[in-house]
């Protein structure tokens, strides 16, 4: 295990560290100390490694991520996983807006809340969330799928395209063209995996699965009141 | 019967509802859809036609052309980054979609730019190995929607624009119509093929200056600060946009006005929002002094930018660079009268066809129609951008050496006079034969 004291280092330094890790690095643990809700903490890794960070981030933690896997042993700040492309993020308190915004790939774990916003536009990344998340989560969600084990707030889904929300608690209203869908064989399956991968103990059959309705695909004047 | 004894007043066309006024509303009556249109602005604008450069005199000896150097060179991104982006003239290819544009359009743009030395630009729906390939220097956009972004092509650009705004809609997204939506641009789009593909027009991610700085500071970090980051921002409030920027940490400012092109949106949206390319250049450039930043981050002026002569105006207001979209494609040889037939049958004629978003483009450019876009040779479509690139800048040159300058960044205000009150006020340049500055506090009336 490498630890790494960002108040000491300083944040381009570690950044240029764990950037450095090639794909067959056998340094593949590397811990973070004193990470003080900093800012593009180990955003950009591209490399299998296990990246620990012992306290709470900033803005942009695990950035673009590929291949690493990052775990924030605190709350994470906003847009964390931004465009996260593979690998796993794993955040032990709570998540702040924009969690997972455009991911195109990977999972990411939150064991608390996740703030408004959350998997915003996103294009294939898993999302699972213990607790509860805002409003306006995955507002144009293009495909991936966001699990929700407490409540989602307002406008859940809005103008989404293809991807996925399951929900086991109340939602508070859904987003325009979003709509409640049928939990076929294939949505457990695939539901009982991403909690299976998250370590949450969830009863598939309590969720409720959200889409979209599809009818703002091709420009229709008589929607005009739901653009 | 008309009496014939009693004169009958000539049939008279209303100045407020004019023909094209009245096809609107029959357009809007019969369909129920806003116009949706390519192109920039159309209306007649106060712009760089309405200043002069008054050339040397006993005061000012010119220099000789083609003996006495003029350099044309420009450094973008000095300021942050570790790789600044060097170009031999100050002329690039503005940011324009694949999926607007054909695979071979954005080939040949790539082509002409690098024989001419300077870079191109990707646009909405991410980076395509034709105009990488082709491209000495690429800049990566950075938009709202994130389509097609990946941090792999992150890595292989040579700079980073994060596009907050267009001039053409400033405070718009953008909207792809499903019949352009071919297999390949679904794919990069992670979208379904055929449905229409709505660009937001916030980032998702951030919001507000100070969020900017730093999604500045998490791409400088993912690309090890050697590339440069521009921020294009459209011509809605150039001083505070720009001033903002700037405290955001970017290396450039990319300004586009009120005249630059637009793949798709609403004519309303591209003919009543924003602010002339001439009125945005002075406040900016006044941004830029006020920090103590002008020359140290560059600013890249664009929106109707069309020859050698608007180069060096935007030079001489205080631009270090210009970029170009529209000039471009025409060079290309979008709207063609060769075309002229094709043009008329789909309803329009050379020179006005807009409707890039239902792609079926004679000229095949904004098309992903196979058959259209077979039309279009990428190698000579290069070259006859090199060629245009070149022209500009030996007209800017010319001018330049007129003026007695041997940079082109050497062109200042003093060189100007203006044509009009409106293009005096607003490009702060003083009207012909006058010392009236209007609009300047203390310059009289
Ligand atoms: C066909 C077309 C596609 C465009 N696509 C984009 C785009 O994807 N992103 C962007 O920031 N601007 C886009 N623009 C705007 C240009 O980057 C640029 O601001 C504008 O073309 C400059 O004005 P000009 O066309 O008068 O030269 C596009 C313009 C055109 C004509």
């Amino acid at each position: 295990m490498q630890t790494i004291d960002l108040s000491e280092i300083g944040l381009r330094e570690m950044n240029k560290m764990l950037h450095s890790q090639a794909d067959q690095t056998n340094q593949t643990a590397w811990e973070i100390i004193n990470p003080k809700g900093a800012h593009a903490i180990a955003c950009g890794l591209n490399a299998p490694i296990e990246v620990t960070v012992k306290g709470s981030t900033g803005y942009y933690c695990a950035g673009m991520n590929q291949h690493a896997t990052v775990n924030i042993h605190g709350s994470a700040g906003p847009g964390t996983g931004e465009n996260i492309m593979s690998g796993k993020i794993v955040i032990d308190g709570d998540a702040s807006q924009y969690l997972g915004a455009t991911g195109h790939g990977g999972l990411i774990v939150v064991k608390g809340n996740a703030s408004s916003r959350c998997g915003i536009s996103m294009k294939g990344v898993n999302i699972v969330v213990q607790g509860n998340i805002g409003h306006m989560s995955a507002f144009m969600g293009q495909s991936g799928n966001l699990v929700v084990c407490g409540d989602a707030g307002d406008a859940l889904g809005d103008s989404c395209y293809e991807a996925r929300f399951f929900v086991r608690g109340s939602v508070k209203s859904l987003g325009a063209d979003c709509e409640k869908k049928e939990m076929r064989a294939e949505h457990i399956e695939i539901l009982q995996g991403l909690l299976n991968e998250a370590g949450f103990d969830a009863d598939p059959s309590e969720f409720t699965r959200y889409g979209s309705a599809r009818t703002l695909y091709n420009f229709d004047v008589d929607n005009a009141g739901a653009y | 019967m008309t009496d014939p004894k009693i004169p009958t007043t000539t049939p008279r066309q209303s100045a407020t509802f004019t023909q094209d006024v009245n096809s609107d509303i029959r357009r809007a009556a019969a369909t129920g859809i806003y116009d949706i249109r390519g192109g920039g602005a159309k209306r007649k604008l106060p712009s760089f036609d309405d200043l002069l450069f008054m050339g040397a005199s006993i005061s000012r000896y010119p220099l000789e052309g083609y003996r006495e150097k003029c350099e044309t060179s420009v450094t973008i991104g000095g300021l942050h980054a570790e790789n600044p982006i060097e170009l031999d003239i100050p002329i690039t290819i503005a940011g324009m979609s694949f999926g607007a544009l054909s695979g071979p359009a954005k080939e040949a743009l790539g082509r002409g730019a690098s024989m001419a030395g300077t870079s191109t630009t990707t646009g909405d729906g991410g980076m395509t190995p034709e105009e990488r390939g082709h491209s000495d220097k690429l800049v990566y956009q950075y938009l709202p929607s994130r389509y097609g972004m990946n941090p792999d092509d992150l890595r292989k650009a040579d700079a980073i624009e994060i596009v907050v705004g267009q001039g053409a809609k400033p405070g718009g997204g953008g909207m792809l119509l499903g019949q352009k939506i071919s297999d390949r641009v679904a794919h990069m789009r992670n979208l379904p093929k055929g449905i229409d593909q709505r660009s937001a027009c916030r980032h998702p991610d951030w919001t507000g200056p100070d969020d900017l700085e730093i999604k500045i500071l998490e791409l400088r970090e993912i690309t090890g600060w050697k590339v440069p980051i521009y921020v294009k921002v459209a011509g809605a409030r150039p001083y505070y946009d720009v001033t903002l920027a700037i405290k955001a940490g970017a290396d450039a400012v990319v300004l586009d006005g009120m005249q630059g092109g637009t793949a798709a949106t609403q004519d309303v949206f591209i003919e009543h929002v924003g602010q002339p390319t001439l009125a945005i250049i002075r406040p900016a450039v006044q941004a830029l002094q006020d920090l103590g930043m002008h020359r140290k981050v560059q600013l890249i002026l664009s929106g109707g930018i069309r020859s050698g002569a608007d180069v060096a105006k935007a030079m001489a207001l205080g631009a270090d660079a210009v970029s170009i979209g529209s000039a471009a494609l025409i060079a290309l040889g979008d709207n063609d009268p060769k075309y002229e037939a094709e043009y008329n049958a789909l309803g329009t004629t050379a020179g006005a066809y807009d409707d890039w978003h239902e792609g079926r483009d004679p000229a095949g450019i904004t098309t992903q129609d196979p058959e259209l876009m077979a039309r279009f040779d990428p190698i000579e479509g290069g070259r006859r951008l090199k060629n245009y690139l070149k022209v500009m800048t030996l007209e800017a040159q010319t001018i330049a050496r007129a003026c007695g300058k041997n940079h082109l960044h050497n062109l200042e205000p003093e060189d100007l006079v203006a044509l009009t009150m409106e293009a005096a006020a607003m490009a702060k340049i003083p009207l012909a034969g006058t010392d009236w500055y209007p609009g300047k506090p203390g310059t009289g009336f």
